[in-house]
């Protein structure tokens, strides 16, 4: 019991007075008050608590000593191969390849080891490209819009530095992704000025002149430290239930966390409109290219492609664009909001696509076949698990720690039918249609089940919820109830006894 | 009609009110009597009732045309384009006369003809019975009694003939206290609490000034108290802020002097006056009407509007109110200045939360009859349905149908109706098409006869009762719960998307799980039905084959029928039916709508060099 509360502890305030009472404030955004009789007894649980709430070794965390019987290691690891993802693009076009350039992780150490590039483009000229782009991260392919053939590609940014320089290699890569003729977009995360800003430190955004096929447009999103402290701010209004209206609507204002979903939602819109309507390849960077980046890249699949709608779609999704596209997840999710120790890394870039993933669900009740609790899951899951799946920054640290031969994958536990039926929206209806998301404030909501979910009841809204759920499935299940009882009788003979009776009544 | 001089306008542009690159519909535009239409090249109509329409602007003339903008009490918002300016000032004076009815006679409801004979008509006055109301919370009974003090309406002309007063209580004292409240709204019962014999009563605000007495209201209040038996105090609530209560006293009103009165525990609430909530809505709309409207100036926006603080400031009233009943047994007398505006509000709320009946349909018709219209909450001012003082309009009752949604969005399965019944009650208070909203009070309505001359509401809106039932309802839900105990820390309460943004299609959620329940309901009983039908039908032929025909004919009955016969077998057909799939289709789902576009407008004012998508494109083929 105490093993699968303690990945969830971060930080311990002792009001150890004489009481002995310790405060758990929990990454999952709980806050628990223990009451503990005698003051050693208090201090020796809360040391312990500590120590273990703080172990720096990712090898010493506790996926890998968690060993439930019902599950095997291995299982689960090769749920989502990118193989799988190349063979779907490759029967529609041989236009693009599998690399195994970066097979030593030499090449980027926070690319996985196979990726998906122009088959015009050698190995070769990877390498070189990679030299140009911030962490080696090389424009790939991310996601085959297969209704048009458009492509959306992600990297980090170009090191163009201050003086300006070039890269044939880099320039060859990016038009071999287009066809003869065609267009693209370059969708920068930061802002144009930011993006000019980042030349004197090697960075900068591709220019006109070197990339003529290329039109470029600024999304700018916020990312790292500030992000950071809008989720504080946000889980400390909503913490403090005595204020009064007009402090709660400032405090929500000023944490910006609302303000910055729009602008996810809104660049994720830009890429998928560039390429549904105007029918035009994207390239998605920022700076590093594992954050931001990916936030657009992975929320314009969600609304784009029906696929990453689906629950083992979506869990895909994440395997793809954020886990083996090199989300520092150990960085990012270590402590979560009620820490305040100024860790340079922590950022909840993936909380963020969460939230804007339930707006999409708020907007579409239909088009997503997971429900809110698979995200509330998810979020616990990146901060404490049991789990290796969201262990480790890249997949080279997870293949140095043996991630994936000594502990279990998240996505086996949650494809287990007992979870799986946890997480299914009873409204889900597939929908091949793209779900553009109104984006105007009117429309956003703050994310109560996530935000409010330890500090008001929301009993009437579950049991609500539950009868939504035997509504709908008691109007579902009854076609296959008849489904099974034709299987059960043939025809004539469940036909006969009515007709007995019928003849019965008639006589 | 005299105000019309151009009857239809073509080339008109319906201009989305927040696309910021003017995106527009072409179409017709065309003034009738009551209504003003435009008709889009899609052939989709959007109606506008005269009486609807809150103001109506000019704006200076463009290039494109000669901009009008209509602002509708329901909070639809249109922007019209009008290609030559004098049909623009034509349509803009009719509409300004049109929209300004001087008297009564003029307001729609007199015209409204629907075809329904006379006799369903007044069944359709009958239908919300307020002595029945009195009784089904048990009085008269030993402690509470009618008055017939104004049968006449001589003590009050604002309130109704009929009164329930403490059985202590003589006529004398009734016409001293009412003498000592402003417009001689004196104390009366309100709501009647069976179980725990407290009482809700309401009254407007003794003219106490900084020392006068009254011993017939004090009197009042004592037999008030009384009649509770339980209880040895009893609560007042004034409404007001504080503040406000005692400027008041300085014009010789003012509260109840605590000394004075035996008994009573005095309690402030602190609900602004109609001024405030004006201004406040005012503001409210200004911001939610703002084009490229980022997140932050919307809740900066939110907040200075001081709406939600409003909202939130009721219910608190209303929460207090049913605890000092439900778990204090203790009688509640509330007031504010004249005892219609906040008085109403706080007491039908409070008597939301206590009684399970108003959370019916029929039972919110009835609490809106009861503490709205009968006593005297001054509808045509507040609503401004004839041309009078601005400074009268104010949205009260707008606040108590928000107070109600906030409530139906904490309590999911407590309230049998749904949010489209209070979207189509506020639509009709301003509408003037039924006789129930018109004039100010009881007397007022009866010499204008409406219940000879216009239809009411209720039976219409009960007609389609379908389109307002709650899916989730639970009639066992409030069995529970002695009543109902909202959250009102501030972040329970949110923005009402649906009703000030009802006309804005692109705003809401695409997709929408009531309307999908209750399809399915409703797809359900048509199946029953269907399956009833069939089922004898069916039952008709095997007695016609039965009796015509002999063994062997039998069998070939059979194929056609026991698909239909067993009731699970039928239902498999469900999934394939088409509507289900309509139900679940996606509603303006679309990037024009959204706006994206403009979005990256705005991003490419940033660096120049960046073209926007939508003329972007074509110079980039160059």
């Amino acid at each position: 019991m105490l093993l699968t509360v303690i990945p969830f502890i971060l930080s311990m305030h002792r009001v150890a007075s004489s009481s002995g009472s310790i405060t758990l404030k929990c990454k999952d955004l709980k806050v628990l008050q223990l009451e503990i009789p005698g003051m050693e007894e208090c201090l020796n649980i809360s040391r312990s608590i500590e120590a273990l709430s703080s172990v720096e070794s990712v090898m010493m965390m506790y996926p890998f000593f968690y060993r439930p019987q019902s599950m095997k290691l291995k299982d689960g690891w090769q749920l989502y191969p990118l193989q799988h993802y190349y063979q779907q693009i490759a029967t529609e076009t041989t236009a693009w390849r599998l690399s195994c350039v970066n097979g030593e992780f030499t090449v980027c150490p926070s690319y996985p080891a196979a990726v998906i590039v122009p088959t015009a483009v050698d190995d070769n000229t990877l390498k070189k490209a990679a030299r140009f782009h911030q962490g080696g991260r090389f424009p790939i392919l991310s996601y085959y819009h297969k209704k048009n053939g458009t492509v959306l590609l992600r990297s980090s940014q170009p090191l163009i530095g201050p003086n300006r320089k070039r890269c044939p290699e880099d320039e060859q890569l990016l038009s071999a992704a287009l066809n003869r003729g065609e267009r693209g977009f370059i969708i920068d995360t930061r802002s144009a000025q930011a993006a000019k800003q980042a030349r004197m430190m090697g960075g900068g955004t591709e220019s006109k002149s070197s990339y003529p096929c290329w039109r470029r447009l600024h999304g700018p999103l916020e990312r790292g430290r500030p992000l950071q402290e809008s989720f504080i701010k946000l889980v400390e209004a909503c913490n403090d239930t005595s204020l009064s209206m007009d402090r709660w609507l400032s405090k929500l204002e000023s944490s910006k966390w609302l303000a910055h979903l729009k602008g996810a939602l809104s660049t994720a819109c830009l890429a998928a409109q560039c390429m549904e309507r105007e029918e035009a390849c994207v390239l998605v960077h920022g700076a590093e290219g594992t954050d931001t980046t990916l936030l657009v890249t992975a929320l314009a699949q969600v609304i784009l492609d029906p696929e990453c709608r689906t629950l083992t779609g979506f869990q895909g999704l994440l395997e793809r664009e954020w886990i083996k596209a090199g989300h520092p997840f150990h960085f990012r999710c270590a402590r979560s909001a009620y820490s305040h120790a100024r860790l340079k890394q922590e950022a909840p870039i993936f909380l963020l696509f969460l939230d804007c993933v339930w707006q999409l669900g708020r907007q579409f009740p239909f088009s997503l076949e997971f429900n809110e609790h698979l995200l509330l899951v998810l979020f616990e899951h990146t901060y404490a698990s049991s789990y290796g799946t969201f262990l480790c920054n890249s997949e080279k640290e997870r293949c140095l720690c043996e991630v994936k031969e000594k502990t279990h994958s998240l996505w086996s536990w949650l494809n287990q039918p007992s979870q799986q039926k946890k997480h299914l929206n009873p409204l889900y209806t597939y929908n091949a249609l793209v779900i553009w998301p109104s984006v105007e404030p009117q429309s956003l909501q703050l994310w109560q089940g996530l935000f409010l979910r330890w500090i008001r009841s929301s009993q009437y809204l579950d049991e609500a919820w539950a009868e939504i759920q035997r509504l709908v499935t008691s109007c579902e299940d009854a076609p296959e109830e008849s489904a099974g009882d034709r299987q059960c009788h043939s025809q004539p003979d469940a036909a006969h006894p009515h007709r007995q009776t019928q003849l019965g009544n008639a006589g | 009609m005299e105000h019309i001089r151009t009857t239809k306008v073509e080339l008109v542009k319906l201009i989305d009110r927040f696309s910021t690159s003017n995106k527009s519909l072409t179409g017709t535009l065309y003034l009738t009597a009551t209504h003003l239409l435009f008709i889009d090249a899609n052939q989709k109509e959007t109606w506008i009732l005269h009486h609807h329409i809150a103001a109506v602007e000019k704006l200076a003339l463009t290039t494109s045309g000669c901009p009008l903008v209509i602002q509708c009490k329901n909070f639809r918002v249109v922007h019209f384009s009008v290609p030559r300016e004098r049909d623009c000032h034509d349509i803009y004076n009719s509409l300004l006369q049109l929209s300004r009815s001087a008297s009564y006679e003029e307001l729609y409801a007199f015209s409204y003809n629907p075809n329904q004979n006379e006799s369903k008509r007044l069944q359709g006055w009958q239908l919300i019975d307020l002595a029945e109301e009195y009784r089904r919370m048990g009085v008269q009974n030993s402690n509470w009694q009618l008055s017939d003090a104004n049968r006449d309406y001589k003590v009050c002309e604002t309130y109704p003939r009929e009164l329930y007063v403490p059985r202590a209580v003589s006529k004398p004292i009734i016409v001293g206290s009412s003498k000592f409240r402003s417009k001689g709204r004196f104390p009366v019962l309100s709501y009647y609490h069976r179980d725990k014999e407290a009482a809700i009563c309401r009254c407007s605000q003794p003219l106490s000034g900084f020392s006068a007495r009254c011993l017939e209201d004090e009197h009042m209040l004592q037999a008030i108290s009384k009649a509770n038996p339980a209880h040895h105090y009893m609560y007042v609530m004034d409404t007001r802020p504080k503040l406000n209560a005692m400027a008041n006293r300085a014009a010789g009103k003012g509260y109840e002097n605590e000394d004075n009165y035996a008994n009573i525990r005095f309690q402030f609430v602190g609900i602004e006056n109609i001024h405030v909530m004006r201004s406040s809505l005012q503001k409210l709309l200004e911001v939610s009407g703002t084009k490229a409207l980022s997140v932050n100036n919307f809740l900066s926006g939110l907040e200075n509007s001081g709406w939600l603080r409003h909202i939130k400031a009721l219910l608190d009233a209303a929460v207090f109110l049913a605890k000092a009943i439900a778990i204090e047994n203790a009688t509640v007398l509330v007031h504010c200045s004249d005892g219609w505006d906040r008085t109403s509000q706080v007491c039908s709320l409070g008597a939301l939360l206590l009684d399970s009946y108003y959370r019916t349909i029929k039972g919110f018709m009835v609490l809106i009859e009861k503490d709205w219209i009968s006593f005297g909450h001054k509808f045509s001012d507040r609503c401004g349905q004839l041309d009078g003082d601005p400074k009268e309009i104010s949205p009260v009752f707008t606040q108590f149908l928000e107070g109600v949604w906030h409530l139906t969005e904490q309590f999911p399965q407590a309230f049998e109706y749904n949010e489209a019944l209070l979207l189509q009650i506020h639509e009709h208070v301003h509408s003037c098409q039924f006789g129930n909203f018109l004039g100010n009070c009881q007397k007022e309505r009866e010499e204008l006869k409406l219940k000879e001359k216009t239809y009411s509401l209720w039976p219409f809106l009960l007609d389609e009762q379908e389109k307002y039932l709650n899916p989730l309802y639970n009639p066992n839900f409030s069995q529970k719960l002695a009543f109902l105990e909202p959250n009102t820390v501030s972040f329970n309460f949110k923005f009402w998307r649906n009703m000030y943004h009802q006309f804005d299609r692109t705003m809401h959620p695409r997709q929408s799980v009531f309307n999908l329940i209750m399809t399915m309901n409703e797809q359900n009983k048509k199946l029953e039905e269907d399956f009833k039908e069939l089922e004898a039908k069916l039952k008709e032929r095997t007695r016609q084959s039965e009796t015509l025909l002999t063994k062997e004919p039998l069998q070939s009955v059979h194929p056609a029928s026991p698909a239909l016969k067993s009731s699970p077998g039928f239902k498999k057909e469900q999934p394939l039916l088409p509507m289900n799939d309509s139900n679940r289709t996606i509603e303006g789902s679309n990037t024009a709508d959204n706006r994206y576009s403009e979005y990256m407008e705005e991003l490419s004012k940033a660096e120049p060099a960046i073209v926007s998508l939508e003329y972007g494109v074509a110079r980039m083929t160059c």
